[in-house]
């Protein structure tokens, strides 16, 4: 996926590292072939965008933005999804490494199983949420009587909704980049005496940086945008569990017109997030 | 044992060929339906009969399994038409009708968003001269507390609900039983702060079955669906919030009169008696 000049971190600075620039052959004519359907790629993905900027209640919108109540779902939104993302980094990293690097029985079977959460629908991962940590939940239960810890209605299951279906994208982006990655410096390392722990500290992790960055951008945005999940296990509470995405849906009810100024709220904080951050990570290399 | 490499052989060859031979089956059932849901009305009632062709009814999602019920009476009896439906919340309906959707008829479960409907796409001049320039009310549905069989917290009534600890689910305001709630609530003169205020009833009705949430407010229907994986209590306070249910032919109708019929075998005694028995109210 990424990172084929994987010892930018290093800095030896003997073998200079082609760069494209340096490399690129005669190039000629940008191929049509690809140029209609990218063109088309991205209208399609614009225009919706475009549609709502026409139809967006510009007179009002200052007034509308500043509405606390959208700010307190703003709010919720971006620290549950970052939190969300720090999770998965934390519980995904290690589960991208052991599937791209191990052996273990039953490896391709936990992959297949990864990626359950992408492909069931979000509203069904909320139930199966429930029924596992649900107050009457398989593990739930225990933590009630235990604990007395609740966890459906809190942001902490706003935050377990969206690490449930996010997580799966970083764990496939870093599981890409470290199979990407070239694993002779890891065997260097190895026989000059560094264990494994070292060597995906000091080699692995930073060779495989910038896959690491990708994916938790595309982790971060799709916990932002997540609903399905979050609405059926956290619930609906405004300044609890309200995030954004809830927020439009609910604002839609009613009003759509809010729900196109909450729209464009989320939409330009995400992309200035992630403009920002895929300038410092993901084109790094 | 001689058979067995070439028949392996044929095996994998045929595979692609399984696969297209299971989309031409499932089409050849799809289109076999099609034609079963017409074959018994061959009787005596579809001789001269004017009605044929497509409908299309977009219904509150509470209405779900009555007109599914009834649209099966229906093409009985009109072997000709073929029903379809598209369910989902009120209000999302009413945007999709007022954004030019295709539809023929529209049942709401308030009448706040046939509103909507009546001042943006609007409804069948003709019809609506006759039966009514808001729609026509056929049902009414009435709120219920909703708790789950074993009633953890021994809700009685309303007041429960404001009690300390006590974890209900409220439908959102901006839904139609959120609305009915909000009234209720109101009339009642109490302060209760559900822990959620969920998208629509049905999600209530779940939180209430898996026991997330000590009681719900839901539909006297929601509690019949149920089937006893709920229990149903009344309260005085819902006689104020009773939800009406209206019916209208949609102006952009592509045959009225089709659309007409279906209401008039939503309004007979028969569709009633199907409304009566998933728990709707007479209007």
């Amino acid at each position: 996926m990424t990172a084929q000049t994987p010892d930018r971190s290093r800095r030896r600075p003997r073998t200079p590292v082609p760069r494209g620039r340096v490399r690129r052959p005669r190039a000629g004519r940008v191929p049509w072939i690809l140029v209609v359907p990218a063109v088309a790629g991205v209208l399609f993905l614009v225009l919706p965008f475009a549609g709502m900027l026409v139809r967006a209640p510009w007179p009002t919108m200052g007034a509308r933005v500043t509405d606390p109540a959208v700010l307190a779902a703003l709010w919720l939104s971006l620290s549950t999804a970052t939190v969300a993302t720090v999770v998965s980094l934390l519980l995904g990293v290690p589960l991208a490494w052991l599937l791209a690097r191990t052996e273990f029985p039953g490896r391709r079977f936990v992959r297949a199983l990864v990626t359950v959460p992408l492909v069931i629908p979000p509203v069904v991962g909320g139930v199966a949420l429930l029924l596992v940590l649900g107050r009457n939940g398989l593990v739930g239960q225990y933590l009630d009587a235990w604990f007395g810890l609740t966890l459906p209605f809190t942001p902490a299951a706003v935050v377990i909704a969206q690490v449930f279906v996010a997580m799966p994208f970083l764990v496939i982006s870093v599981e890409g980049a470290l199979r990407g990655a070239d694993r002779r410096y890891e065997e260097a390392a190895a026989t000059l005496g560094a264990d494994r722990v070292t060597v995906f500290t000091r080699v692995t992790l930073p060779m495989v940086l910038p896959g690491i960055g990708a994916g938790a951008v595309l982790c971060w945005a799709r916990a932002l945008g997540e609903f399905g999940a979050t609405i059926t296990f956290a619930g609906n509470f405004p300044g609890t569990t309200q995030t954004m995405p809830l927020a439009v849906y609910m604002a839609m009810q009613r009003d759509p017109e809010a729900a196109i100024v909450l729209s464009l709220v989320l939409l330009l904080v995400s992309l200035v997030v992630l403009a920002t951050l895929r300038e410092r990570w993901v084109n790094a290399s | 044992m001689r058979d067995s490499s070439p028949r392996r052989a044929g095996r994998r060859g045929h595979r692609p060929l399984t696969g297209l031979a299971a989309v031409a089956a499932l089409g050849v059932a799809l289109t076999a339906c099609g034609a079963e849901d017409t074959g018994p009305g061959d009787g005596a009632d579809t001789f001269g009969d004017a009605l044929s062709g497509e409908l299309t009814v977009f219904a509150a999602a509470s209405l779900t399994d009555v007109f599914a019920e009834i649209a099966d009476d229906f093409q009985e009896r009109h072997p000709d038409v073929a029903v379809t439906f598209n369910f989902a919340g009120s209000s999302e309906l009413a945007q999709q009708i007022n954004a030019g959707a295709p539809a023929d008829v529209f049942a709401a479960a308030n009448t706040a968003t046939m509103e909507q409907v009546v001042e943006g796409e609007g409804l069948d001049a003709d019809w609506a001269g006759e039966h009514g320039e808001h729609g026509l009310v056929f049902a009414t549905n009435t709120l219920r507390i909703a708790v789950p069989p074993d009633n953890p917290a021994g809700i009685g009534d309303l007041a429960d609900l404001a009690g300390d600890g006590v974890q209900a689910a409220f439908c959102a305001e901006e839904v139609p039983c959120g609305a009915a709630t909000t009234t209720a609530v109101g009339a009642s003169g109490l302060e209760i702060t559900p822990v959620t205020y969920e998208e629509d009833v049905r999600a209530v009705l779940t939180k209430v079955e898996l026991g997330e949430v000590d009681a719900g407010l839901v539909y006297s229907t929601d509690v019949i669906s149920a089937e006893g994986r709920v229990e149903g209590l009344e309260f005085p306070e819902a006689e104020e919030a009773v939800n009406d249910y209206p019916i209208g032919v949609l102006a952009n109708s592509g045959d009225s009169a089709l659309a007409a019929a279906w209401i008039e075998a939503v309004t007979s005694a028969e569709g009633a008696a199907v409304l009566t028995g998933a728990g709707f109210g007479a209007p």
